[in-house]
């Protein structure tokens, strides 16, 4: 029953890291820019943050070296796609195999080093319940930051002003530029904060979830984040479970490698990515759910009084 | 302040001048970023573009890596210009270099040597496979072709390490995960003794002509290019978008599975992990860098392959780690894309008091 708790445990850090990534493009979405860089922004700001928190000593400098990372990569993304117009897709696809390849330049000579390994929070009470203590209240703070960050996102998108504009600007650029918005600023601003969130998972992965640098060690998690909206269509608390089903699969894998079920590992360390093959074609069979729900500008270029 | 301005018509002169500024600028990065390293960004440049052409064997060796990255970036140039957004070449190659493997294993000691037709159309048939799968989660449920194609890449990497860990594992090998040595009969035919460069190369530039007929001669390649620009216009002409896509997936996983059998038959000769080099997503860059023409994927796979070569050579002459190859490469089809907008927009200086005063 103990294994059974841990396991919880490890599903709920493992889906923490896709969580802040997937949040952050959910917000990056919802005003109407596809970024496809996602997996080479995770990348450089494991790197940059593992790289702090290596000189530093603080993950939490880690973590926040990995969102600056990250908002200033999706900053230089959203100026060539919000302001050059070029377009969304190929700019996205650019950050990413740029990122791939400035990780692995500058991470090159972290590559020996080792952090810490960070004991989880004990949050005292709570953590003595059997069962229940250490399969939920065991954790890393940024596991309860993901799920507060969840709440007050749904909270500003459907309960603040300042949601319903972005809303709008994902909706119809157009008839919010009518209205008097900085459409483009607007979405500059959310596709920085969605580099920023994609930056804490890169570097939550590097410092907290495995405390190490290896090359490519995002390993499709990017784009399983972006996968995650879709299959979320667009709504916070989704995602989040998304995220927790996913980070679910991932550990259920290495539980069966652990229980020495015979199956090769390598058709186990495939699951996650087959799964998410498996929800897209779900999710995605009943087109009309999909268009319903979609920011309706999503991906495509506005281009204001030209 | 700075203003975009829509041209009239998209200039001819940009779309070629483009890339050229767009590698400039990626060159005079390189040296910035040479001399914050403390290298000499003469001795640099030299590495990535004097050296790689300076000597006929230097040559070959460009052609080679050039002729992966052509092949596949043929196939993805029709995919983009129809709009369906393959981005998981590099597991159509993977896929292909398994396939052709199955194929060379199979060679006795009296095998003809007509198996390099089946070992190459066998890698065909393997990309095609693992591209035909997005198209038909893309055809039938409506899965994104972008993140299913992305996805099978991960899938097929652990496809081939499962082969060469398991049951495709040399048992002589001294337990290291490949298989065996294919035998001499199914080597690709060299073009020449001595060198390395192989009838791929002549492959890929019958290629090139075949593509460039099937892109601007023929009826097929039209109507797929007018679903790729104007999907209202295709659907009111009765051309149909199904049948784009599946040509499009098929054709560009067959042209990344030739490339893969290419690779494992010719130069590697065995399957090991590390047959994935990352062609795949090169050739996305090499794609639009050759602004999606046959002819232009010619060169711009050229100065790939260039940078290939420059970044092994920037690691064991000036001490860099190998990676500087996909720094560049990345940063090459960023200022690509930027400074494609000067093909649509001209910019003009605008005093601030009249934008103001204009919005």
């Amino acid at each position: 029953m103990d294994a059974f708790a841990l396991l919880i445990a490890a599903t709920l850090n493992a889906g923490t890291v896709i969580a802040f990534a997937a949040l952050g493009l959910l917000i990056n979405e919802r005003s109407g820019i596809v970024n496809l860089g996602a997996e080479g922004m995770m990348l450089v700001a494991a790197i940059a943050g593992f790289a702090a928190a290596v000189h530093t000593g603080s993950p939490w400098v880690g973590l926040g070296a990995g969102a600056l990372a990250g908002a200033l990569l999706a900053a230089v993304f959203g100026l060539l796609v919000i302001w050059l117009n070029t377009n969304q897709y190929a700019t996205g696809l650019a950050l990413s195999l740029f990122g791939t390849g400035f990780s692995a330049f500058i991470g090159i000579r972290y590559t020996q080093e080792r952090l810490p390994e960070r004991p989880p929070l004990h949050i005292p009470v709570l953590g003595d319940i059997p069962f229940i203590g250490p399969a939920l209240f065991r954790q890393h703070a940024m596991v309860y930051i993901a799920i507060a960050l969840t709440i007050a996102l749904a909270w500003f998108l459907y309960r603040s002003r300042a949601g319903l504009v972005l809303r709008a600007v994902g909706e119809s650029p157009e008839s919010a530029h009518a209205l008097g918005y900085p459409v483009r600023r607007i979405r500059l601003l959310a596709v920085m904060v969605g580099g920023a969130l994609c930056g804490i998972s890169g570097a939550y992965i590097s410092t907290v979830y495995t405390p190490l640098w290896v090359e490519g060690m995002v390993a499709g998690k990017g784009w399983i984040a972006l996968a995650l909206t879709t299959f979320a269509t667009w709504r916070p608390a989704r995602v989040l479970l998304g995220a927790y089903l996913f980070g679910g699969v991932t550990m259920l894998q290495f539980h069966l490698q652990g229980e020495g079920v015979q199956i090769s590992s390598q058709l186990l360390t495939m699951l996650p990515y087959l799964a998410t093959i498996v929800v897209l074609v779900l999710i995605s069979r009943n087109a009309t759910w999909i268009r319903v729900n979609m920011p309706a500008s999503l991906g495509k270029p506005f281009f204001p009084g030209s | 302040m700075l203003k975009l301005e829509t041209r009239p018509e998209p200039s001819r002169m940009m779309s070629v001048l483009s890339p050229l500024l767009a590698l400039a600028i990626t060159v005079l990065i390189g040296v910035v970023l040479f001399a914050l390293l403390g290298k000499d960004p003469l001795r640099g440049l030299q590495a990535f573009f004097v050296e790689p052409v300076k000597s006929v064997y230097a040559l070959t060796e460009l052609a080679m890596k050039a002729t992966p990255l052509l092949l596949i970036a043929l196939g993805l140039a029709v995919c983009f210009r129809s709009n369906v957004w393959n981005i998981g070449a590099e597991g159509q190659f993977i896929f292909g270099a398994i396939f052709a493997s199955g194929v060379a294993m199979m060679a006795g000691k009296d095998t003809s040597r007509l198996i390099v037709v089946a070992i190459l159309l066998a890698g065909v048939l393997g990309g095609m496979l693992w591209a035909g799968i997005v198209a038909f989660l893309r055809d039938k449920a409506n899965a994104s072709e972008i993140l299913v194609s992305l996805m099978l890449v991960y899938v097929a990497d652990m496809v081939l390490s499962y082969l060469v860990y398991g049951p495709w594992k040399d048992p002589n090998g001294y337990n290291f995960p490949q298989t065996i040595n294919f035998l001499a009969v199914t080597q690709i035919p060299k073009l020449a003794t001595g060198f390395r460069v192989n009838i791929g190369l002549l492959i890929a530039l019958a290629c090139v002509a075949l593509f460039w007929l099937f892109l601007f001669r023929s009826y097929a390649g039209y109507q797929l290019q007018v679903g790729g620009l104007a999907p209202a216009a295709a659907r009111y002409a009765g051309f149909s978008s199904r049948k784009a896509l599946w040509t499009a997936l098929l054709l560009s996983g067959g042209m990344a599975g030739l490339a893969g059998a290419l690779e494992a038959a010719g130069p590697l000769g065995q399957l090991t992990p590390h047959v994935p080099a990352g062609y795949g997503f090169a050739a996305i860059i090499v794609a639009f860098v050759g602004r999606l023409h046959p002819v232009g994927i010619v060169f711009s796979a050229i100065l790939m392959s260039m940078f290939y070569i420059g970044g092994e050579l920037a690691q064991s002459r000036l001490g860099l780690p190998k990676s500087l190859t996909g720094v560049f490469q990345g940063l090459l089809l960023f200022t690509l894309l930027a400074c494609d907008t000067l093909i649509h927009y001209r910019v003009r200086w605008v005093a601030r008091h009249a934008t103001a005063r204009a919005a």
